[in-house]
């Protein structure tokens, strides 16, 4: 019990945000009933935010070192465009089942290289060159999804195996496939973040990246590392949308970017620099999935009205985490 | 002196790697300098142009607007379906649709100024809503133009005849309002004491408000003025395009973006010129342009964009931090 | 008609709780030069504030020239003559000093549209003033610190200024820009404008003022004639305790050479710097602003790489090439810009205290033992006597003196060999400055080494055994500074 008032008081954040899950949560079961809590909804959310909530980690990563990382989409779209391309060259008609998924391996293998590749472009850039985020980050997604458009011809590539949409779209033992991948993907992406050194010097090169130099830091391999790590989520995102639609398109997904951003601000991550958790961003995935759904749910209201929630909640969480912040800062002052 | 700093600056770079990309266009394809190509280049120029104007009052104070497609793009819808059969002229169109940009710049300004939230993210959310709007409670689509706003786009100033492909190029009216808002533009930021606020601001937001500047009510304005613009020319590109077509702005913020910014408008805030805004977006449609005359596939733009904006957004970054780290003890360097 | 362009009477002001001003006198003469003096926090800045009509007492009565008010708004005050010019200069570095010297009084105005012909007739009408000679339409942010503070000055005199409030106007300034302040302060004198210089560096205080008011937490101290002001009293005034300190005395023999240095060279920086120091030494450092000092610590610590010559250290050359490799060699610094370059202010003082141990605490997949990183920080605040609430509350909210510490303790928690302290209590309160004083010298008889650059003369000459000079980027003189006087030591560096 303690170790839980503990954990609580040391991160309000996360807190706040649990107590946020659970009314979305009763809220949702409530209007919605057997709809809702139906093991194939459930099955079906798991399914669904996986990609972006990886993308919000990735995010995550790049708003938490006072940055941004607008290629995310793009570089997503990029490595499906690049994987489709090389399965359809690798993969003959009459190849056995396990030749397949080593060629599928083969081709996750080359997806992430390639994202490895865009980020430390978009690292170099940021922390060598020295050009702003937003900017370094807007030209990298111009050129990374010119290239998807390039390798595709503005077109939409499909013939792809089998097996990997079967994959990508079963589950073990009622598990999503891409809730496996996410849950790996987020518990690395934390520990990382809270607990190993790297975490704490990017946090602290978001704070302040003169006092990095100061203290000693390799200012150009954090940054680097940091725009890697996004763009290596971002290729994991772009693998199970791959896998999930069957096909890969350079524009797949454009509303993911203000999403990524709405749930890792939302999570808790301060845009700023320096300040929140993958965990909450956890949470804020799964809570923006929830609404997700629901609104699904009811036929008469069009898809586009959740653009309107994202963007009215975005404003929202900025707002309230400020009155919440002078409210502390205020308490501070007095004790 | 004055020589000197001007070929120091961002706007002659730029207004130099523009004319040698003519020359070399003109050269290889011969058809840069033909009447039809260059009107071509002017429309295409018009709407991003205008869109700079507002963008860049907005960089100037340190901040960045991305909701500019998404206001337009509502402002003209709504007025283009909701308003049909009004007037018989185009003038309460553009009205209404610069009274919904001003409502939603006004909250764009309100709530960056007031709780000092980053304008990208801000901006991100109200976008957001807009196109969320449009496309939800509107019903967003292709729809057709109503006549006073298709008469009015089908008024020409002149027309240009190719004469090797026979293709001809009209100089819509359009272009005059375009000719005017940066004039406008230009004007308030040399010539008023806004203009001084909006550079105060950008240089130093403590020193500005302690000068007297109402910092809060310039911050909200240079959001209503971008918003309101962005409904002004999204009605006017319907008149250019002869049809509606909600979702084609989307994504221009990052091409506006990157104009102003290649044009020497600093992302930092502070720095920056109607000149250089206009270059900027200048570079950028001739190089779009030179691909078609090149005969490059287009499928290439983007790429294109891109490796322009690092190119640009890096000779700046370098030249920055090469003034940052210098070291500048003046040395006695005869003995002791 | 009053003798007093200021008197400000028994003056309360609240915020929150927080009681800021609790009742306190301050009255300058016409034409006086005044000096305001106190520790951080004692209510300097909100006094300044209330005079100048940005905040209203909340009870007590100001008097400006002799007209009584209760309440006052800026512009009042601005109509009456009363101009302040605060630490940060408020112009603004994108645009041309014309365009600074005008901006103020055009906004006053109201005026809508820019009218070159107009500002530039007021722009010279300022530099007239002061008789201050510079190219108009240059652009601020290429101006050194000096000339910019004469930019604020002539901006001030523009508006018929009977009193000119100057918040620490001397921090980052050269000596030979503070000379040409004072002579301008005098200049202002002449004119019959009145002076209130805030600061506390006690030898301005002496310099230039003719009467001063300390403050301590909201209250009067002292008033009275700087003739009558010593530097004990000063530091008993603004501290409330009686400070002795002690001359740091070297002692020991044969001591190991810790760090040599031979004709060292930077370009732009330094050249042909040579010296030696052996362990247990505290050596100071000093010179004017510009005089390649800080470029040579910068160098020591691996910021910068020098172009020639070699450094030893325990008699083996070194390549120090990054500031890693001075780490790792032993080499730790303490930052003159202490809140950009030494802390991140916004995160808990736990990380900031224990960031250079973080691979040692690191298992092999980098995970953190927090209870180690705890541990070290309980540690150290009790050693060096960090007054402090929580160790996860961030290092921004400790006083300026407490964040020093806390870089020390950053520092200490490694095994240095010389730890090299750049303008080391800058920011910080007299009490705490002696705090640091006394611990430097404890950990140099425990046998570190320390290099303390500081343009403090008093400061150097007690806490070290020898000083170098540096003028121009070259190392001038080495003495000893038993029996050295602050004086002679004022004109070498100069």
């Amino acid at each position: 019990m303690d170790v839980i008032k503990n954990a609580i008081n040391k991160d309000k954040n996360l807190a706040q945000l649990l107590v946020v899950f659970l009314m979305v949560f009763v809220l949702c079961t409530a209007l919605k009933g057997s709809m809702f809590l139906s093991v194939s909804n459930l099955q079906s959310m798991g399914k669904q935010f996986p990609e972006f909530g990886l993308l919000a980690i990735a995010m995550a990563f790049t708003l938490f070192t006072a940055g941004i990382d607008l290629s995310v989409v793009a570089i997503a779209n990029l490595c499906a465009v690049l994987m489709a391309k090389l399965l359809t060259i690798l993969i003959v008609p009459d190849m056995s089942s396990s030749a397949v998924f080593m060629m599928i391996a083969a081709a996750c293998l080359m997806a992430f290289i390639v994202s490895v590749l865009c980020g430390a472009l978009n690292g170099f850039l940021i922390g060598v060159v020295g050009i702003t985020p937003i900017l370094a980050t807007l030209g990298t997604q111009a050129l990374y999804t010119g290239f998807a458009i390039v390798i595709t011809n503005g077109s939409t590539l499909g013939g792809l195996p089998k097996q990997l949409s079967a994959t990508v779209n079963s589950g073990v033992m009622g598990i999503p496939v891409p809730l496996i991948i996410f849950a790996v993907f987020a518990a690395i992406a934390a520990f990382i973040i809270s607990k190993t050194t790297l975490g704490y010097k990017l946090r602290m090169l978001g704070t302040s990246a003169k006092a990095s130099t100061f203290s000693g830091f390799d200012n150009v391999r954090l940054f680097v590392t940091n725009y890697v790590l996004s763009a290596v989520f971002s290729a994991a995102a772009g693998i199970i949308m791959l896998g999930r639609f069957n096909s890969a398109k350079a524009d797949y997904g454009a509303s993911y970017l203000m999403q990524a951003i709405l749930i890792a601000v939302l999570g808790g991550i301060n845009p700023y620099g320096g300040k929140g958790n993958i965990s909450g961003v956890i949470v804020a995935t799964i809570i923006v999935q929830m609404v997700s759904s629901w609104l699904n749910m009811y036929e008469d209201i069009s898809n586009f009205y959740r653009q309107i929630i994202w963007g009215g909640l975005l404003i929202f969480v900025l707002i309230y985490n400020y009155v919440a912040n002078e409210r502390e800062k205020k308490q501070a002052m007095k004790g | 002196m004055n020589l000197q700093k001007t070929v120091k600056s961002t706007e002659f770079y730029v207004a130099l790697i523009i004319l040698l990309l003519c020359m070399v266009i003109q050269m290889k394809s011969g058809q840069f300098f033909t009447g039809n190509n260059l009107v071509d280049i002017v429309r295409a120029f018009s709407v991003p142009a205008m869109f700079c104007i507002g963008e860049m009052f907005v960089i100037i104070t340190g901040g960045v607007d991305v909701s500019f497609p998404a206001i337009a793009s509502l402002s003209m819808f709504v007025v283009c379906s909701q308003l049909e059969d009004v007037a018989a002229n185009p003038l309460p169109y553009f009205l209404v649709a610069m009274l919904i940009g001003l409502a939603v710049g006004i909250l764009n300004g309100v709530i960056i100024a007031h709780f000092k939230f980053p304008a990208l993210i801000v901006t991100l959310g109200t976008s957001s809503i807009c196109f969320g709007i449009m496309q939800g409670v509107f019903k967003s689509r292709e729809y057709p133009l109503c006549a006073p706003l298709k008469e009015f786009g089908e008024m020409n100033l002149f027309s240009a005849t190719n004469p090797v492909s026979g293709l001809t190029s009209n100089m819509p009216v359009g272009v005059v309002l375009m000719i005017v808002l940066v004039f406008f533009g230009w004007f308030i930021l040399n010539r008023t004491m806004l203009g001084r606020g909006i550079y105060a601001i950008g240089g130093d937001v403590k020193a500005a408000q302690r000068a007297g500047f109402n910092v809060f009510g310039i911050l909200v304005f240079i959001y209503a003025f971008s918003g309101c613009m962005a409904g002004l020319i999204g009605v006017l590109r319907s008149t250019m395009l002869l049809a509606v077509h909600p979702n084609n702005l989307e994504g221009m913020e990052m091409t506006v973006i990157a104009a102003c910014v290649l044009g020497g408008v600093r992302m930092t805030g502070g720095k920056g010129s109607v000149l250089g805004a206009m270059l900027g977006m200048a570079l950028l449609i001739i190089v779009d342009n030179s691909l078609i005359l090149l005969g490059i596939s287009t499928i290439w733009k983007k790429v294109f964009i891109g490796a322009i904006i690092i190119i640009g957004t890096a000779a700046s970054a370098i030249e920055v931090k090469r003034n940052e780290r210098k070291l500048a003890i003046k040395m006695n360097e005869g003995g002791k | 008609m009053s003798d007093y362009i200021i008197k400000a009477t028994d003056i309360k002001k609240y915020f929150g709780g927080v009681k800021a001003l609790d009742g306190v006198n301050i009255e300058i003469k016409k034409g006086e030069i005044h000096c305001l003096a106190g520790e951080n926090g004692c209510g300097k800045s909100t006094i300044i504030n209330i005079i100048s009509g940005f905040y209203t007492p909340d009870s007590g009565t100001i008097e400006i020239d002799g007209m009584k008010y209760e309440k006052m708004n800026p512009k009042q005050a601005i109509a009456n003559g009363v101009q302040v010019i605060y630490q940060d200069l408020s112009l603004f570095p994108n645009l041309t000093v014309m365009e600074n010297l005008a901006i103020n009084m055009e906004v006053a105005a109201s005026r809508k549209f820019v009218s070159k012909t107009r500002m530039r007739k007021i722009a010279e009408e300022a530099i007239a003033k002061i008789g201050f000679e510079i190219d108009l339409d240059e652009t601020v942010e290429n101006l050194t610190v000096g000339m910019r503070q004469m930019i604020a000055i002539s901006r001030a005199l523009l508006n018929d200024a009977k009193l000119i409030i100057m918040d620490e106007p001397t921090t980052a300034i050269t000596k030979r820009e503070v000379k040409a302040l004072f002579k301008i302060i005098k200049q202002l004198q002449a004119q019959g404008i009145a002076v209130l210089f805030v600061s506390h560096k006690l030898d301005e205080v002496f310099e230039i003022a003719e009467r001063f008011t300390i403050f301590r937490n909201g209250k009067n101290v002292a008033a009275g004639n700087t003739k009558e002001l010593d530097q004990n009293k000063f530091t008993y005034y603004m501290t409330g305790r009686e400070i002795v300190s002690s001359r740091y005395e070297y002692t020991r023999e044969n001591a190991p050479t810790v760090l040599e240095v031979k004709n060292l060279s930077l370009k732009n920086g330094f050249k042909d710097v040579s010296f030696c120091l052996k362990q247990g030494e505290i050596i100071g450092i000093t010179g004017l602003l510009g005089s390649g000092r800080t470029e040579l610590a910068e160098t020591l610590f691996g910021y910068h790489v020098a172009d020639s010559g070699q450094i030893l250290i325990e008699d083996k050359p070194v390549e120090i090439r990054s500031i890693k490799a001075a780490i790792e060699h032993g080499i730790g610094y303490l930052p003159s810009d202490r809140v950009t370059e030494g802390l991140f202010l916004s995160q808990p003082i736990a990380d900031n205290i224990s960031i250079e141990k973080w691979h040692e605490y690191a298992n092999c997949l980098g995970k953190i033992d927090r209870t180690k990183v705890e541990e070290m920080t309980r540690y150290w605040a009790k050693e060096l006597s960090i007054a402090l609430h929580n160790i996860e509350d961030p290092v921004g909210t400790l006083s300026g003196g407490n964040q020093q510490k806390c870089v020390l303790a950053k520092w200490l928690a490694i095994d240095l060999k010389v730890l090299i302290l750049n303008g080391p209590t800058v920011g910080v309160d007299i009490g705490a400055k002696f705090d640091i004083y006394e611990l430097v010298k404890r950990l140099a008889k425990q046998g570190l080494t320390v290099i303390i650059i500081s343009d403090d003369l008093p400061e150097v000459l007690t806490n070290c055994n020898r000083v170098m000079v540096m003028r121009s980027g070259r190392l001038v003189e080495t003495l000893s500074t038993q029996s050295l006087e602050e004086s002679h030591l004022a004109e070498l560096a100069n």
